[in-house]
């Protein structure tokens, strides 16, 4: 009986045809598309030829001056022969992120499970947080300048001001998705508050969170960058604006390059974890 | 409250009532309901939806407080849930993130005591669901996650079984099935079962006894005896004495609605007379 009970959605899973993504609360961030076969990489790779090769064309064919957009193979000589110049810089840029975004994300979840389990504080804290998301806090980075002066301080206490409500406000939600079958059932085998909140509510909560980690992390990213425009002597948001003001475009692009890596590395290390560990919900 | 009877009952409830407060005021959900299983009994509750069937049921479980009255687990009140009732929820209410084993595996995280393993792989066996601990609920049928939730439910070894429309969301078929499963682990080893369901099929087939509850606010209307003998075979279940059974209960339940329908029905008034 069991075989023929497996219903044909499993079998579709494993027979190819449509790519079942991480789905549900993730969707709107994370359904990537997967790879598949041969064909679609050289697919794949033939239209980055076509676009890449095709900006080269264009812009040697109407003769386009490198200080208004310099071509592909200057970007990528730049960021070659540049790169020793540019990696303490991208270092600076890592540590204030990892820093802000691991205290705001803490800071974020912490938040989000406590308030959640009182509906009454919830009401009153939201406002200010979502007062968090929408302020820009590049806006307050002058100030942060003023206080605690050029160094890591004022940039890492923006990352995490930008990241941890977005953390917090996207945990939050996961939080509140309250499926009272499944706490009625940990708690006729007589589980706790505490041991709902860890094997029922925390893990029903978990897409959302990840979905929160990618935000709050993408945001920490652009705001560490923009703190970095602002003041002091380092990090990848300087050299953006040291070499725009130098007119050194190829190395300007090639910063930019790294922070379009960056940026596509976090979203991919959050999709493979939500991958693995919210692949659930369907 | 009768005096004590000859054998303390397994289960005993004494004139549970229930109040809901909503906005639009209280709400008498259950009005003095008493009732009493027997130890190895399997007791139906059946009546219209919105009765108070399951705030009886989740009453007995220890997950809902009553407003007043008590219900007794072997003489002593259920004040919170008991190591000694299992629940089967109405849909098979598995952890999604959990795979089978895990699910099963789940009651004893929360209790901290250690998994019999030979008694859930022989139940594990017995519902046909061996080699499936790995799978994910989503890759399972609805009969197989239903079978799943039955066994998470016997793992403990609970001697009181609480059901609460278990097979409602499946097809007429695979709930035959689950109700001889139900029927053939009983045989093997009697627990005391109370059973909500809508269907008197499945009452008259499972249920030593049968409790027909009244509309809002529930009240026990009436408990029939179902005196036919086990295994409840095709045959058995198509006797005249079970289609008169299933009648009368039907005409219990649906009867009172029934003759507001009186003049666009032709059968309701011959029914009522007989």
């Amino acid at each position: 009986m069991s075989d023929t009970d497996a219903i044909p959605q499993f079998k579709r899973r494993r027979g190819g045809g449509t790519e079942i993504g991480v789905a549900g609360g993730m969707s709107a961030l994370a359904a990537g598309p997967g790879i598949r076969s041969v064909r679609e990489v050289l697919a794949i790779v033939l239209v980055a030829v076509i676009i890449i090769g095709g900006t080269e064309l264009l812009l040697n064919l109407f003769a386009v001056p490198q200080y208004v957009l310099p071509k592909p193979s200057e970007i990528a000589v730049a960021l070659v022969s540049d790169f020793p110049l540019i990696a303490p810089h991208l270092g600076h840029t890592l540590v204030e992120l990892f820093a802000g975004f691991g205290i705001g994300a803490v800071a974020g979840l912490v938040l989000a499970a406590v308030i959640t389990q009182f509906p009454f504080a919830e009401k009153i804290i939201t406002p200010y947080i979502l007062l968090l998301v929408t302020t820009p806090m590049l806006a307050l980075v002058p100030l942060l300048i003023l206080r605690f002066g050029f160094g890591y301080e004022p940039r890492i206490i923006a990352v995490a001001l930008a990241s941890g409500p977005m953390v917090m406000i996207n945990a939050a939600t996961g939080f509140r998705r309250v499926d009272s079958g499944k706490i009625a059932l940990a708690r006729s085998y007589g589980a706790s508050t505490l041991q709902i909140f860890w094997k029922v509510r925390a893990p029903m909560a978990l897409p959302m969170i990840f979905v929160g980690l990618m935000v709050g992390s993408i945001f920490g990213l652009l705001t560490a960058v923009g703190a970095e425009m602002v003041g002091g002597g380092f990090g990848l948001g300087n050299r953006l604006t040291s070499y725009s003001s130098m007119i050194q475009m190829p190395q300007f692009f090639a910063v930019v390059l790294i922070l379009s890596i960056l940026g596509i590395l976090i979203y991919v290390l959050f999709f493979l974890l939500g991958k693995k560990f919210a692949s659930w919900e369907a | 409250m009768s005096a004590a009877a000859s054998t303390e009952p397994k289960l005993r409830v004494n004139d549970a009532t229930k109040v809901y407060s909503t906005r639009s005021g209280d709400l008498l959900a259950i009005d003095r309901c008493s009732l009493s299983v027997k130890a190895g009994e399997i007791v139906s509750i059946v009546g219209p939806s919105g009765c108070g069937k399951t705030t009886l049921l989740w009453s007995m479980s220890g997950l809902h407080k009553l407003t007043s009255g008590e219900v007794l687990l072997d003489g002593a009140p259920v004040t919170g849930p008991s190591p000694e009732i299992g629940m089967v929820f109405q849909d098979a209410n598995l952890l999604p993130w959990r795979n089978l084993d895990a699910n099963i595996r789940f009651p004893f995280e929360i209790k901290g005591t250690r998994p019999d393993r030979v008694w859930i792989d022989e139940l594990l066996n017995r519902v046909g669901l061996e080699g499936f601990g790995g799978r994910m609920p989503r890759e399972l049928s609805g009969g197989m996650q239903q079978r799943a939730a039955l066994v998470r439910a016997l793992s403990f070894k609970p001697s009181v079984l609480l059901m609460d429309e278990p097979f409602g969301a499946l097809d007429a078929f695979t709930r035959e099935e689950m109700n001889r499963l139900v029927e053939e682990i009983w045989l093997d080893r009697p627990t005391t079962i109370v059973l909500i369901t809508h269907s008197i099929d499945e009452a008259i087939f499972l249920s030593d006894r049968i409790v027909v509850m009244s509309p809002r606010p529930g009240r026990v209307a009436n408990i029939h005896e179902v005196p036919f003998p086990r295994p409840r075979s095709l045959e058995i279940m198509s006797t005249k004495d079970v289609f008169d059974l299933t009648n009368s209960i039907k005409l219990e339940i649906v009867g009172k609605q029934q003759s507001r329908y009186a003049r666009t029905s032709a059968i309701a008034p011959a029914q009522a007379a007989s």
